[in-house]
Parts: structure tokens; sequence; C-alpha cells
């Protein structure tokens, strides 16, 4: 299945990354290329075959309820959370302004 | 059925609703981190690396969450599905750290259920409804936006991201905003019975979507909108109410309903387009890669339904049938988790001291719980301080007033000096002469004065006149200033009056 | 004295504790070593500090009398994919380039607590991304390895790991810590002569490395021998209850239980690994595998795994899928790089961050992620591909009915020079075309080297074992390395 330079121009902006008319040239190809090889897959009878939901027998386990129990995956730890922001005002990150 | 319709120029129109409800599950921690889901602390301070999706972070599932929206999917007697997944809905928002919101499409925890609406005559609720529940999964908050703190900037605070929210989805049952705004009270109300929400939408604990369409009656659904977030059950009214009207304008006037999402601005109760949604249609949903299917056991399933409560329905059942309530007071008594409780207790408390059955004081207990009480309170305003009201002290007023050691206005007087200073009752009829005099010797002798002084009244009741046997009562009890047992009052006369 | 930059992990550990050298000397040889390798552009950041105070808690320690740590003394690489706090994280991108995480990976911090100690970050395709170390944007990882007919063209040390296989194979560390998602530390390390384990998906916890494609990430050693990849992923193994599919299982005592005594083993030659184009070199090698696992004592047998040819295109939807969620995260928000035009909206500034941060590779597969998860192709595309990874899972599963380890080539060729495949980026992927079956399936799969071949360049062959069994497939590369007696190395030219 081959896309062309408008459903890339299309994915792009769906993934949000910007791209000029010259590199959505090059990238058309490419990824037409790339999609047409996958094809190959539609080949495979699948009818009876569940699709993968874990690659190791395993189940979900579950954790305790429990506040900041370890400081890995707790929280009370702003200074953190905003240490590598590129915008952080007043306890908050900044973003352009939105408009709903 | 309903027969709620707007009336178009063209004709008349029906509304058709369905609810996605988003409630906050109960917890300590947010559903994949370890952070507080506490109300109102500063900003990005209940915010864990994973709620801030710095690279590497892994979520992991907390079992609360996960308890309570089975909890709640068996109180609306839905299918449970031991086998369920999360999905990753992507979208971009600065609300959204991650750049998707975990979620479940394919394969949620609780499958199709259901709730009863109650007749309500004057919302044009003519018979109970069912209202269809298709599903109810569980999915991330996210953070949120502030736009006025700053002239060109908007403010991103994650305490709420990454919460805990329960999904419930309704089938487009709904065909009046009455029926919603019940639908919605009554969802409240079980998930206030089961704990797993507490249900408070100030602080936007229950958030609807509300999903509008209209259709001649009879006809195929129409194009339907959704309006987010609506935060009461007030507005969720007026949001139905105006989209509808605003629908029905549309399609009169040529026009097409677009299906899109809309925001409801609370001043003026109109809804409108949403821009910063427009483009987001595509979520490109797939499972979870981070977390492994999630298998429920027996053991967690079983401990999940003996956990759950008696429920609102079956409750207000058995005060009906089991204690001889009306349905009226029923209804009320089981409306909310307090009102429920106090009665309860009180209940039990009353029966115990009398050493009757509750079913022998229901009636009792809930006159004075739905009107005496309430109405001393409100009386007192802000005089009356609410933790007086102990169950024991309420009980040893209505073990008095059984006794008929104190009447009726006495007790009222009693309680309204508990509530202001916390005295015991028995203590305040003692020392203010709250007490109704039970004394033959007394009432007696007053009888005896007032039949004296009555005689011809003695000459017509003895003629047939039955009537004067209250005019007799009421002398009495005003010679007694009140304070005369009633019931021994009537005794004394009848046996007097032959 | 021998070099210590010669010294492996086991010969490292095995000396400082004996007293034959301390800690800090080997730090320093080694932090030596890194400053003089500038030319192999393999470390993005380098932490001489870290390696050195590493070295002389170990050192200290022993002079307490203390236990000594699995690793102590043992200065290693660290992939740059693994966040260390306080030190530069950046996945080879810009997008996070000074990117200084709070906290530190669970892997990581499972080798410093085995006492090894940090000399620096590796370079990396970005965001794991490639198999040539040539999408970085801090520059292509040179391969310490050059034609032995004197050319001087520049090799690819392998992908993605390939910071690693370099510094690995030029004896500027020890070991370096690799992450595999479709043959990342094995395709690198047969570039190179060296050893790589990726184990049991599960085994290493995810938590702390910046993801690529969650289903198939996993971390493992790579090292000069079996032994020391043993060594090393003990100390990097272990449940970690903040990752979700992390295997709650005790870590097996790999070291203490190697033994290349094969009698009683099965080999499987799984016949659709031999494929048309494959070079002769490496199916000689293959060969000579077979014989050296039958000296083992092993038995050779013929397996099929019928849906071999399906694994890399489904890999290619997957992995893809994956990575377009996955690196969502990146946005200019939090952390990172923050691109602003004039007058751009949320969404212009998103869209204008990704563009800058994200090197082209990272854009194709994301936009083939995007495309395949998209309204309408979400079944033909991610569920066939999953169905088609059930079945691959299947053929496995099947074929331990007749063997217990299973062996191919690595590779389909040895080491290619830089640029050769940079044009055509399907043919890039088709190097891992051995090495994704593993992957889709999450069993434990090994490098080991094997020759040289005609260019004097590195082969290497393959050991896929049952899930949990690496055991069987260090066993099985202790066998092949003994009988192999591969000690070729690059000759310095840096």
């Amino acid at each position: 299945m081959s896309v062309d330079q408008t459903t890339v121009a299309k994915i792009a902006s769906l993934a949000r990354i910007k791209m000029s008319e010259d590199e959505l040239a090059r990238m058309a190809p490419e990824l037409s290329q790339i999609l047409d090889w996958v094809e190959q897959l539609g080949e495979v009878d699948t009818s009876q075959v569940e699709p993968m939901t874990a690659v190791i027998p395993n189940t979900l386990r579950l954790r305790d309820d429990a506040i900041d129990a370890d400081p890995l995956t707790g929280g009370d730890k702003r200074d953190a959370v905003l240490a590598n922001a590129p915008a952080a005002e007043h306890g908050f990150f900044g973003v352009p302004k939105v408009i709903e | 059925m309903s027969t709620y319709r707007i009336q178009g120029a063209t004709g008349e129109w029906e509304v058709v609703i369905g609810l996605e409800v988003h409630a906050q599950v109960t917890s300590n921690a947010k559903l994949f981190s370890g952070a507080s889901t506490a109300f109102g602390a500063e900003p990005n301070t209940q915010v864990s690396l994973i709620d801030a999706a710095m690279p590497g972070m892994l979520p992991v599932p907390n079992r609360e969450c996960i308890r309570q929206a089975v909890r709640t999917g068996m109180a609306i007697e839905a299918e449970i599905n031991r086998w369920s997944r999360f999905d990753r809905k992507n979208y971009f928002y600065a609300d959204l750290p991650q750049g998707y919101q975990i979620s479940q499409l394919y394969h949620p925890l609780v499958g199709e259920g259901s709730l009863t609406i109650e007749a309500d005559e004057k919302a044009g609720i003519p018979q109970d409804k069912v209202v269809g529940i298709e599903r109810i999964h569980v999915e991330q908050d996210a953070g949120k936006l502030m736009h006025d703190q700053h002239p060109t900037m908007s403010y991103v605070d994650l305490n709420r991201c990454g919460v805990a929210l329960m999904e419930i989805v309704s089938r487009p049952d709904m065909r009046s905003p009455a029926e919603a705004g019940a639908y919605l009270r009554k969802l409240r109300t079980i998930l206030r019975y089961v704990g797993s929400c507490d249900g408070n939408m100030e602080e936007g604990s229950m958030r609807a979507d509300v999903n509008v369409s209209v259709r001649r009656p009879g006809e195929e659904f129409g194009t339907r909108t959704e309006t987010k977030n609506v935060n009461s059950v007030r507005f969720v009214m007026q949001a139905i109410e105006h989209e509808a009207n605003r629908q029905v304008d549309l399609i009169e006037n040529g026009g097409t309903v677009v299906q899109e999402t809309r925001l409801f601005d609370p001043n003026s109760g109109t809804t409108r387009s949403m821009r910063s949604k427009e483009d987001a249609h595509d979520y490109r949903y797939f499972p979870d890669p981070d977390l492994l299917p999630l298998e429920l056991d027996d053991a967690f399933l079983e401990e999940c339904r003996a956990s759950l409560p008696e429920l609102p329905d079956a409750k207000r059942r058995r005060y009906v049938e089991e204690l001889g309530l009306s349905d009226y007071n029923a209804a009320v008594l089981t409306a909310e988790v307090e009102t429920f409780a106090r009665f309860e207790t009180l209940l039990a408390e009353t029966a115990k001291r009398l050493g009757k059955s509750e079913k022998d004081v229901a009636t009792q207990v809930a006159n004075w719980s739905l009107s005496v009480a309430p109405g001393v309170m409100n009386a007192l305003g802000d005089e009356a301080n609410p933790a007086h009201a102990t169950a024991g002290a309420q009980a040893a007023i209505l073990q008095m007033q059984a006794a008929g050691e104190i009447s009726g206005g006495q007790a009222k007087e009693i309680f309204e000096i508990v509530l202001k200073t916390g005295r015991a009752p028995a203590e305040i009829a003692e020392t203010e002469g709250l007490k109704q005099q039970s004394d033959t010797g007394a009432i007696q002798a007053e009888i005896d004065k007032v039949l004296a002084a009555n005689a011809d009244k003695v000459e017509e009741y003895r003629g047939g006149k039955d009537k004067l046997f209250g005019f007799f009562v009421g002398q009495t009890m005003k010679a007694m200033q009140g304070k005369a047992n009633p019931a021994v009052v009537n005794e004394l006369l009848k046996a007097k009056l032959g | 004295m021998t070099e210590l930059t010669e010294l492996g992990v086991k010969a490292i550990r095995d000396g400082v504790a004996a007293g034959d050298f301390t800690a800090l000397e080997v730090a320093e040889a080694h932090n030596a070593a890194v400053a003089a390798a500038g030319e192999l552009n393999a470390f993005i950041v380098t932490t001489p500090d870290h390696a050195l105070a590493a070295a002389e808690k170990v050192d200290s320690d022993r002079a307490a009398g203390k236990a000594l740590g699995a690793m102590a003394g043992v200065p290693i690489g660290m992939k740059d994919l693994f966040a260390t706090q306080g030190v530069q994280t950046t996945a080879a991108s810009h997008i996070l380039e000074r990117f200084t995480p709070e906290y530190e990976s669970t892997v990581s911090q499972n080798l410093w607590n085995a006492g090894a100690g940090m000399l620096g970050k590796l370079n990396l395709d970005q965001f794991a991304m490639g198999s040539s170390n040539e999408t970085s944007y801090f520059g292509n990882v040179v391969s310490p390895w050059r034609h032995k007919d004197g050319g001087n063209a520049d090799l690819a040390p392998g992908g993605s790991s390939g910071g690693s296989s370099a510094v690995v194979a030029a004896r500027i560390a020890p070991a370096a810590t690799g992450t595999d998602t479709g043959g990342s530390i094995r395709q690198p390390a047969a570039f190179t002569g060296i050893c790589g384990i990726k184990p049991t998906y599960g085994r290493c916890s995810r938590w702390g490395v910046v993801a690529f494609a969650s289903s198939l990430d996993q971390a493992g050693p790579m090292a000069r021998s079996v032994e020391d990849c043993a060594i090393m992923l003990e100390a990097m193994a272990g449940f970690d209850p903040k990752d979700s599919t992390s295997l709650d299982l005790p870590v097996p005592e790999w070291e203490a239980n190697l033994s290349a005594d094969l009698r009683g083993k099965k080999v499987g030659i799984p016949r659709e690994y031999r494929m048309e184009g494959t070079d002769p070199e490496i199916l000689e090698s293959w060969e000579r595998g077979k014989e050296w696992l039958r000296d083992a004592g092993a038995e050779v047998v013929d397996i099929s795994l019928p849906h071999t040819k399906y694994a890399l295109p489904a890999y290619y939807i997957i992995a893809p899928a994956e990575a377009s969620s996955n690196l969502a995260r990146y946005d200019g928000v939090r952390y990172g790089l923050r691109e602003l035009p004039d007058g751009a909206g949320l969404q212009d500034m998103y869209a204008a961050t990704r563009a800058e941060g994200f090197g082209d590779e990272v854009k194709r597969r994301i936009l083939i992620g995007t495309y395949v998860l998209s309204a309408g192709f979400y079944d033909a595309y991610y569920n066939q591909a999953q169905r088609v990874r059930t079945l691959i899972a299947r053929d496995f599963e099947k074929a331990w009915a007749q063997c217990d380890v299973i062996l191919a080539p690595t590779t389909p060729t040895a080491a290619f020079a830089l640029g050769d495949k940079t044009d055509d980026p399907l043919a890039m992927y088709l190097n891992d075309v051995f090495a994704v079956p593993a992957s889709l399936a999450g069993l434990p799969a090994m490098s080991v080297p094997a020759m040289l071949n005609g260019d004097g360049l590195p082969l290497g062959l393959q050991l896929i074992g049952k899930a949990f069994d690496e055991q069987g497939v260090l066993n099985a590369g202790l066998a092949i390395q003994q009988r192999a007696g591969f000690d070729a190395k690059p000759e310095k030219w840096w």
C-alpha cells in the first residue's frame, strides 16, 4: 500500500512532526517501500490465532494503595519533577497560551 | 415513556441522551503511581516521575482502584470481565504528559449493567425506568491547565494527572433533562453507597460528558454532539436543554448537526464548539505494551462482592417492607449515605433503649429524623452544634417521649437545648421542668375542678354529645399548663365521665 | 603485569578481591583508555569521577574486610539509554540533549550496588533505532575493526548498542550494558567479535530505560567472554516491582552453573535461517558451530521455524507502533528541547520541537507507527502483526519439543562500512533478520564470536534458548567459546 505525500503530511501532523514539502517528498517513497514490504504479512492465515498479548506468560501484578511508599514512584518531589523543565514558573510548567 | 418534547416550528422533537460519567475512584494513591490523590494541594506537589512521564517511567496498577471499579460494576449488576486490558489513547495536549491516556477501549473491566430511576410525576417521569449501562472502564485523569495566570502562557499542574477515573457509559436511553438528572443522582447515590467515589461534583470527582441528539419521535437517531466535562446535575440538565434546542433550531433552519465536541458555559447555560479538540479524532488506540492483561481470580471477586453494602434499591425496599415506612420516607432516608447511616444508628439505639424491635419504633424514629429534628436544627441555625446531636442524646429524648415522660413539644425544647449546649436530655428535662405530669392525684384534682366548673357541659356530654370529650381534655391540659401526660388525662377523664 | 585494560570482568573482580591490583588502578587505566579513544566517538559523555568514586569505595570496603559485590571494581560503559541520576541521558537524541535525570534506572542501580563503576554514557543509535550507530545525533560510532587488507574505510560497530560494542572490543571497557529490541545487543556483538546476551523478556527491569518498543526492549550485558556476560547479567537482572512486566523469579546462579558439557542436549538447526543471499562465510561459521557443539556432546537436529520470514515485517509494524506512542512524551513541555517559533501555539510548539529534536530514522519509524495504528488500519497492520507474532512464538514452542537450544547465525553478513546502507532503510532493516524472531518471542538469545572472515572481520553465532533458560544459552555459548578459540582483537589505530 503506497502512501502519497498528502497522506504522509497527514500522518506527520497526527504525530506532531513538522515537515517541509522537501522532506515529505523524500519520506513518501521510503515509507511506501517499507509499507509495501510489511504488506506480505497479509499472506499469513491468522484466522485461528489470537493476537499476542503477553510475550512471556505472566499476569498483571497489582500494587497496594499506599502513598509515596517508594520515593521513586511517589509524589511530593516538585523540584525533581520541574528540574529539567524548559519553562517552569511558580511551581507550574509553562506552555504557550492555550485557547480551549 | 417520557413525554418530554421540544416544540419546534415544524413539529415535535424527541431528545436522545447518553451520559459518559467520569467518576474519580476513591483511593489514596493514583492509578499507576504512588503519588497522593488528595484534593487542593500546591501545584505539582502530588506528581511522581511516572505522572510527569519522565523517560523510562512505567505504570503499575493500584489494586484498590481496580477493586472499587469491580465493586461498582457489581452494584449495577453488570458483567465483570475476568480478563481485561489497558489500551493507550494517543493524542497531544499539555495536560497529558505521556502523549497518551491509559484507558480501556477493547476489553473494559466491567460490561453490560443497568440502574433504575424512580418514577417522579412532577418531573415528567411517569414510572420507574431502567437505564442501560454499556460499560465501566478504568482510566487516568489528565492534569489541569490554567489560562489566566500569565499574559502569554498557560500553566500546567499535574496533581490530578494519573488519578484513577471510572468512565461509566450509559446507553442512549434517556429522553429528557429530568431523566438525565435522575440518572446522575441515582448513579451518584450508588457510588457513594459502594464507597467507590465521593460524588463531590464541586471538586470534580464526578463529571459528565453529555451526548445529545434530536429526532422526530420514533425515527432513527440523529447526529449527536458531545458536551464535555459538565460538573453538576443542574448544568447537565441545562446543557441538554440548550443543546437540544440548538440542534432543533439548526435543523429547522436547514442546517445539519455536526458530530463534534462542545463545551458548556455555566454562566450563560449554553454550549459552544471546542476548538482545541477539533482534530483529535484519530486516537490510535492499541494495547498498552507496558501492562499485561488484567486477570481477576475468584478470591478477588469474592472479596469485592462480600464487601458490598446493602444497595439503595434493596434498602428502600426493606424500609418499606420490613420497617413499615412509607414509600416517601423510605426514599428520602435512603437517598444519601449520611442520612441512612444516621437513621440506622438512631433506630438501633432507640430500639435497644426501649427494648422493642426496630420495626416497632421505625415510624417514630423516621418522623423524628425527617421532620422533627431537622425542623429544630433549621430553626436554630448557627446556634446549633450538630456534633451534639448524637444518636445517644436523640434516642434518650425519644425514649422519654415514648414512656410518656415528656410531650412532643417538650421533646423539641429539650433537643434545642441539647443542640446548643450538649447537656444530657434527662438532666435538661429535670432541671428545666420539661416533664409532663403523670401523677394521677394532681391530674385528678384538676379534672374535678374542670368538671365542677362545667357542670352544664358534663350534662350535655352524658346526654350523648361525645365531641365534648376533647373540650374536657383541653381544659384539663390548660389547667395543668400543658405538662400533663395526655394519655393519663384521657384515661382519668374517661373513668370519671363514665 | 598484564595490562589492566586487557582483563575481563571476572579477572578484574577476582584480581581486586585477591589484592593483585586495586580497583582504583583498574579505574584509572580504563579512564585513560577512554580519554585516548575520542576517534571512536563511542561516548556521549565520560564520567571518570564516577568510575573513580566506585573504585575507591570498593578498595575501602575491601580494606575494611567487607564483602564485595559481584562486579566489585569493574568499570563499565553505560549505554546512554539508561537514566543515570545527575548524568546527562539523551538516547543519542537532540530532543533529550542536556536532560539530566533525577533518578537512576533499576539496572544501572543494580550494577552500582554490585560494585561496578561508570566510565561514561555510550553512544548508540538514536532512541536505539538503527543497526549501524549512524542515527545518533552525536555522530557515528566508528568500529575499532578494520579490513585486514589495510583499507581504512570506517566500519559500522553495529547497532543500536554500537558504543557498547566498540568500547568492549577496543579494550576500553571490560563490559558495557546494551539493550536489545530487535537485535541491538547481538548484532553489534557479532560485528565486533564480542559476546552479548539478551535475557528472557522481563529478566531485567525496564524501569528507567528510555523506551523504544516496550514489548520487546530488554537490557543485557556485552563483554568479551561468556563468563563475563553471566556475571554481569546476574548483577543486572532481578524482579522489580516498578515494572509490571518484570519477572517475579529469583535470579539463577548463572556464573556458578556454567558448564560446557552438552551431553544429553539437543541443538536445533532451523532450516528457514538458511536464506538466499546469506554470506557463504556466515554459512561456514554456522557449520563450524554445529561441529563444536557436537564435540561438546550435543546432538544436532534439524528443526523448522516456518514463520521466520514474517518475523521482520511483523517487527517493523509492532516496534514502530509502540515507538510512535512511547516517543509522544517528548514534546518540549517538561524536559528536553523546546522549539518555540514566534507566535507558535501549543500544537505548533510540539510539531517544531519534534521536527528539530528527532532524527530522520526516528521520524520514519514514528510515521510508520502512526500510520499502522491510524483509523482503519489497526486490524490489517497491528493486529495482524500481533497474530503473526503468536505464530512465531508457537514455532519456537514446537521446536522445544525437539531441541533444547537453537544455533543460528547472528547476522547475514559481517560488519559493513559506515554509509553503506544509509540510503536504503529496508536494506538496513534486513540486517536484523536472524535476530528479530527471538525478540518477538521474548526468548533469551546470545551472540558469541566464532571466527574471522576473509577480510579479517569477526562473525558471530547466535544461540536461542527456551524462556527462562539463559543457562542453556550461556552453556552452549561457553562450549563454542572454548572450541572456537577466538582471540582476535582489533589493532589499535585510534
